[in-house]
């Protein structure tokens, strides 16, 4: 849906396909479906070659940051360099980082020496619990109020909800973050301050995932806070586009009653432009929970990229960095191909 | 028009823009949600502007500071004291001269290289345009804190840094915005004519395509203001802001380095987040009823 514009989008690359026989594909999907995966491969090669250039262009040389602190041989630095494979020429180095990434071998972390991708996998379940379950409410709890802010727009209920909603979307995450620390855990210490599982708590899976939901109150409640505004006006607004058309008159004039006419009619066609929205808004998510977890200590993948910034430990930057925004394109082609199969109206077109 | 003896072209072209500009005056007027965001952000800027006046810079100096150690509020310090005794009122009046440089300069990169993008793109369209699309769009897509994150942490800390990582983030935006309005104001029939009669590129797109597009660009420019002070404060409270300034960032993140959410402090927490709260609501607000007075489609939506 993306882009309505220009008639030599993807034609290069679509050709061969479409001139390959025995396509069985005759609605034109195959066509959408490789011009959106060929556009997410151009982007996830940007992405790379992006990394390899500021980290290892403009970062330059990281033997001086490895060192700073002891004296070093000439002959211990040659040594060094050809560990890391910084004498082989650049063009060289470029094909084994590329290899490298696709291999899922992504060199060792500066500041624990361990493989970084046995410290994404230990730290990839923390994030996804925390932003997935803040996501997951922020969503529900934004179309929610959106969808009724809309459907009485101007009224007190809309008004208010779209103060509140703008007000706490105007707070900056981490300010909120610390402030909820200081009134629900020091104040009035019903919450843990920080961390994901206290240490005395015994080692059974009840007990276990009891801690971590109660140490994920605080995280979750000020990610949500901060993010629902953005689906809240999303859905407002949607609402608001389907609200004069004629078939919610024709759905009241059958007697239905007004939040029948809401939920059965209107809320259905509104959430179809939200999809592409929702996924497209992955990259504030990603951004919402590396301050989060900063603010929070929560041991995910977020909080090793902030610590990772003041070591400076060059190679997890790196790899987090194409994970982040990796991530972020591949949800964006997902929203793309989703789209296909709720909206009728692209197969036409 | 009114009946005027006959004018030159260029008066009766100012006199079209001054009755235009009145006209969209009136429309935002008629926003009360519009009108106090104004009316915020005017006395935020004007106590940014006057800080020097009302409190003396020594107030910031380290080695000057007269107060206790995170001091509770007092007569002498209305918003109590930081870590090292200075009053934490001086420090966030002080820090919205940066919050607000840093954010207005790095939105008006970031609106420069939209629009320019845009407008080109837009205009010239061909291998150009579809480069340009793609890089705009890859540039939307990825998460920008973890961008800016990255080529801070590569370039270095300075306020100049910070203002072009803000800006190379956020312009993205604004061209998708133009491109979609310059597609627009292409096909309509004056600027055929103006083809016809042999206007050039240049012409075209500086005399009747950008005309026809700042008004957007005005309105997404408020808009991305709030935005660049947020990631300015993000980027300051993570520790890579400028070390040498104070913006409401850089004092966030030396009150949860020193323990002020342990201390109970929240008189060093308190005031330069409500700063930012404020800030980024009122430039929110007026960007929404600019919105809605430039964007015909929101209009009567009143916010």
């Amino acid at each position: 849906m993306t882009d309505s514009s220009s008639p030599v989008d993807g034609a290069s690359i679509e050709a061969p396909s479409a001139g390959r026989p025995g396509g069985r594909v005759s609605s034109g999907f195959g066509r959408y479906l490789l011009k959106h995966v060929g556009g997410a491969a151009v982007s996830l090669l940007l992405v790379l070659f992006s990394s390899f250039f500021i980290f290892r262009l403009i970062a330059g040389d990281p033997i001086d940051q490895l060192t700073k602190e002891r004296p070093v041989s000439p002959e211990q630095r040659a040594a060094m360099r050809a560990e890391l494979g910084l004498d082989q020429p650049l063009w060289q180095q470029f094909i084994d980082y590329i290899t490298g990434t696709l291999t899922m071998d992504l060199g060792e972390s500066f500041q624990y020496r361990r493989p970084i991708f046995d410290l994404i996998v230990e730290r990839l379940p923390a994030t996804l619990l925390l932003s997935g379950t803040g996501m997951v409410l922020a969503v529900l709890l934004g179309f929610w109020i959106g969808t009724r802010s809309g459907w009485k727009q101007g009224s007190r209920y809309d008004k208010g909800h779209v103060a509140t909603g703008l007000l706490l979307y105007s707070a900056p995450t981490f300010w909120l973050g610390m402030i909820v620390i200081l009134v629900f855990a020091r104040y009035m210490g019903l919450f843990p301050v920080n961390g994901m599982r206290s240490p005395s708590t015994p080692p059974d899976f009840w007990s276990q995932s009891v801690d971590i939901g109660y140490h994920l109150v605080l995280p979750v409640l000020t990610y949500t806070a901060v993010v629902y505004a953005g689906y809240l006006m999303i859905m407002r607004s949607s609402i608001l586009d389907e609200i004069g058309s004629d078939y919610l008159t024709t759905a009241r004039a059958k007697g239905l009653r007004d939040d029948e006419v809401r939920d059965k009619h209107a809320v259905p066609n509104a959430l179809l432009p939200t999809v592409t929205l929702v996924f497209l808004a992955l990259g504030s998510v990603v951004n919402g929970s590396i301050v989060t977890e900063a603010v929070f200590s929560w041991p995910g993948l977020g909080r090793l990229f902030v610590q990772s910034i003041f070591y400076p430990d060059r190679p997890v930057l790196q790899a987090l960095f194409v994970l982040f925004s990796s991530s972020t394109i591949l949800a964006v082609l997902c929203a793309e191909i989703l789209y296909w199969f709720i909206d009728p109206r692209i197969r036409r077109s | 028009m009114t009946t005027t003896t006959p004018v030159s072209p260029r008066a009766l072209l100012w006199a079209r823009r001054r009755q235009s500009l009145a006209r969209s005056w009136a429309a935002y007027r008629s926003q009360r949600t519009g009108m106090i965001g104004l009316v915020l952000l005017g006395t935020i800027v004007i106590l940014a502007v006057c800080a020097p006046i009302l409190i003396d810079e020594s107030a910031l100096s380290v080695t000057q500071a007269t107060g206790g150690r995170m001091a509770p509020p007092s007569a002498e310090y209305p918003l109590g004291t930081d870590e090292v005794g200075r009053s934490v009122l001086a420090l966030t009046l002080w820090g919205a001269r940066l919050s607000l440089i840093i954010g207005l300069t790095a939105t008006l990169v970031a609106i420069l290289i939209g629009t320019t993008v845009g407008v080109t793109s837009g205009h010239l369209g061909g291998w150009y345009g579809w480069i340009a699309l793609r890089v705009s769009d890859w540039f939307m897509v990825l998460p920008s804190l973890v961008v800016a994150i990255a080529l801070l942490a590569v370039l270095g800390r300075s306020m100049s840094t910070t203002i072009l990582v803000i800006a190379m983030v956020s312009w993205s935006g604004t061209t998708r915005l133009v491109r979609a309005q310059t597609l627009t104001v292409q096909s309509r029939p004056y600027l055929e004519r103006a083809r016809a009669l042999g206007a050039g590129h240049w012409h075209q797109m500086t005399k009747h395509i950008l005309p026809n597009v700042l008004p957007l660009v005005l309105a997404s420019a408020t808009l991305l203001v709030p935005s660049a002070i947020l990631m300015e404060s993000s980027l300051a409270w993570l520790g890579l802001g400028d070390p040498s300034v104070v913006s409401w960032g850089s004092i966030l993140n030396r009150a949860s380095s020193n323990g002020a959410v342990s201390a109970h402090a929240w008189w060093y927490l308190l005031p330069p987040g409500l700063a930012i709260l404020l800030v980024v609501l009122a430039f929110m607000m007026c960007g929404r009823a600019l919105e809605a007075v430039f964007n015909p489609r929101l209009r009567g939506e009143q916010g």
